[in-house]
């Protein structure tokens, strides 16, 4: 755990160190966890690993908008901009061009961050609140702009045939081994793929926050103008998790209309669906940590699954939900619990131990 | 020929509606640096009252405009007071995510309380009246009474901003908000004041948008990013580039149109990028931020 120790005239020692106790149960509970779940479906139904693939992909698109809004001070709520996009790139590369669905993935989220670099350096000219309403207006340009394209359905959009979707790499292998018709493996490498998402956007967002960069994206949250003084390049560390973000969110995009086999610009780029939902789940979990997206998607999952049928109703209290936590706990529940108890499951901060020497 | 001095005199003409939409968003800005996020749902709102206060007392949208004005007031007033002030001064994040979350309960009230179907403010003959100029170009009363509301307005506001002691509270606590509490301003009232303005310009906003088209509790996000665009274009803190940022939307979005019906809207955001690219900081931008 230390990273650097440093002698000072034989009285004791400064360790800087960001693992806990706590951090470490967390860490293997998270292995153990992350077993369990690449096993689900040898045990589990199909509602199961349906409603769990959008657990995935909520999660993921959470720790997504997380690191813009929440670390690097960029609000947009345009992201639906790259959901849509990757969705309309996975339809693209396998009807057009007649590639493997999940290589259309990775090639979506590729090909997502080649659009993100001429986006952002349009976008980046508004700064904070009007950057925010600027994503927007881009997203609302990517719909109207993927609802002229004939091949792809126009305004009313496509399906997905099950040629396509049935040709799935690894079907067959899935069908063997777990015994199940097409359909199901169909869900099953879906899912496989939901859970790789979620658990690598998971790890490359705590990996990038343990990094040097991470260190910068800290201070940015905190203090642009103090994070600029002591050297951080504010333009271009932004510029980075911009586009990370962008080929991550293409992805799942992706992903998402994969499973779904059916997209139309409207339903591609919602804002509700992609980035009003996402931005609760961020606020009432607790913003700018990384627990606090994990906590609100679990808490958005069990109110869409109680209470969604609700339909306006359900919206009204979750947008006066978001209201009151940013008005009473701006850090959100995961903020309030850390801070009362001091814990961190997944700890970021480098820590100061002072160490006596015997 | 005549079809296209049509498309540019009718988006002229809709640019007025765009600038009442800009208007209040602007004034919002200019004095507490908030960016309301519910400014488009709020102008569907007023439209709903309006319409409700017209149905009500059985009068024209004119008149329940005019009635509706001192309600709405004391609503920018109260959300202002109760809610927002709460958001200042902490940040990026609190106003934001707050007016976001306003703008999905307010679609989601309206589309509760009203269903999501269409409705039109209905005022009787001077809807299809017009006024002929040469043979093949007619002028709207409406669109034409539009755009010169939208000039009133901007008159009034300047008149407001520059030559009232309210307007000198204004500018004052949009220059330095220490100093002006200093000089003994209380800036939650002046800020609790200007959102009530804010509502009344949104309230003659939405007594054209319901006049002009068809309207239902979704459309609101539209009107917040045309709104915004028209702000940006003109630059910022400027009433009168609000109104020409408001007739550049509005052009191109009839003369995309013209070209091709499914182009106007986007256009109108194609035209906003544009700018962006070209004159980041608007046509009329003020010396210093």
């Amino acid at each position: 755990m230390a990273k650097h120790s440093k002698s000072l005239a034989g009285t004791g020692q400064y360790r800087i160190v960001t693992g806990t106790p706590v951090s470490l149960v967390a860490a293997g509970g998270t292995l153990i966890l992350v077993a369990v779940l690449t096993a689900l479906p040898f045990f589990a139904g199909r509602d199961l690993l349906e409603n769990m693939i959008f657990v995935f992909y909520m999660l993921a698109l959470a720790q997504c908008w997380n690191l813009l809004a929440g670390y690097a001070g960029l609000v947009s709520v345009g992201q639906q901009a790259f959901v849509g996009l990757g969705g309309y790139l996975l339809f693209a590369l396998t009807i057009i061009a007649g590639i493997d669905p999940l290589v259309a993935i990775l090639l979506a989220g590729a090909i997502s961050a080649l659009f993100a670099l001429p986006t952002a350096l349009i976008v980046f000219r508004l700064r904070g609140a009007y950057f925010a309403i600027g994503t927007w207006v881009v997203a609302e340009v990517y719909r109207l702009s993927f609802a002229q394209f004939r091949q792809l359905g126009g305004g009313t959009g496509t399906s997905l045939g099950p040629d396509i979707t049935n040709a799935v790499f690894g079907i067959d292998w899935v069908k063997s081994l777990l015994d199940v018709r097409t359909p199901a493996a169909r869900d099953v490498i879906s899912y496989w793929a939901a859970l790789a998402l979620a658990v690598g956007t998971l790890l490359l967002v705590y990996l990038i926050l343990r990094s040097r960069r991470g260190l910068a994206l800290g201070a940015i949250r905190d203090s642009e103008e103090a994070a600029a003084s002591v050297g951080v390049n504010n333009a271009r560390v932004k510029l980075v998790v911009y586009i990370i973000v962008a080929a991550v969110t293409g992805m799942i995009g992706a992903l998402i209309y994969l499973q779904k086999a059916r997209i139309s610009p409207d339903a591609a780029f919602s804002v509700l669906d992609w980035t009003a939902y996402v931005i609760f789940i961020v606020v009432i979990g607790g913003i700018g940590t990384i627990e606090g997206p994990i906590l609100g998607t679990l808490i958005f999952y069990l109110l869409q699954n109680y209470l969604a049928s609700y339909g306006p109703v359900y919206l009204i209290l979750l947008g006066a939900l978001a209201i009151l936590v940013m008005l009473f706990a701006p850090k959100g529940l995961w903020g309030y619990v850390s801070q009362r108890y001091g814990v961190e499951l997944l700890p970021i901060r480098r820590r100061l131990v002072w160490k006596k020497d015997p | 020929m005549t079809l296209w001095a049509n498309a540019l005199m009718e988006g002229v003409l809709l640019g007025g509606l765009y600038a009442l939409f800009a208007a209040g968003l602007s004034l919002i800005f200019g004095i507490m640096r908030l960016v309301n996020l519910a400014h488009g749902d709020l102008i569907i709102l007023a439209a709903f009252v309006v319409l409700s206060v017209a149905a009500w007392l059985n009068i024209d949208p004119f008149a329940a405009t005019l009635a509706a004005l001192p309600i709405m007031f004391l609503a920018g007033f109260a959300l202002q007071y109760c809610i927002l002030n709460r958001t200042l001064g902490r940040g990026l994040l609190p106003p934001l995510l707050v007016t976001f979350g306003l703008s999905i309960i307010i679609e989601n009230g309206l589309l509760e309380l009203y269903s999501a179907d269409s409705r039109r403010l209905h005022g009787g003959s001077i809807e299809t009246s017009s006024i002929a100029l040469g043979h093949s170009i007619g002028i709207g009363v409406v669109p034409l009474l539009t755009l010169a509301s939208a000039i009133v307005v901007i008159l009034a506001l300047n008149f407001i901003f520059y030559r009232t002691a309210l307007g000198r509270a204004f500018r004052a606590t949009a220059d330095d908000l220490e100093i002006s509490q200093l000089m003994g301003i209380d800036h939650p009232r002046i800020f609790s004041i200007a959102m009530g303005l804010a509502f009344v310009v949104i309230t003659i906003a939405a007594l054209y948008l319901g006049m002009r088209a068809n309207f239902d509790p979704t459309i609101g996000p539209e009107r917040l990013l045309y709104a915004f665009e028209a702000v940006i274009i003109g630059g910022l803190g400027s009433f009168w580039g609000t109104l020409v940022g408001g007739i550049i939307i509005g052009v191109a979005q009839t003369v995309g149109a013209q070209i091709d019906p499914e182009w106007q809207i986007l256009a109108g955001h194609v035209a906003f990028l544009a700018v962006l690219v070209f004159r980041p900081r608007g046509l009329f931008p003020l010396p210093v931020d």
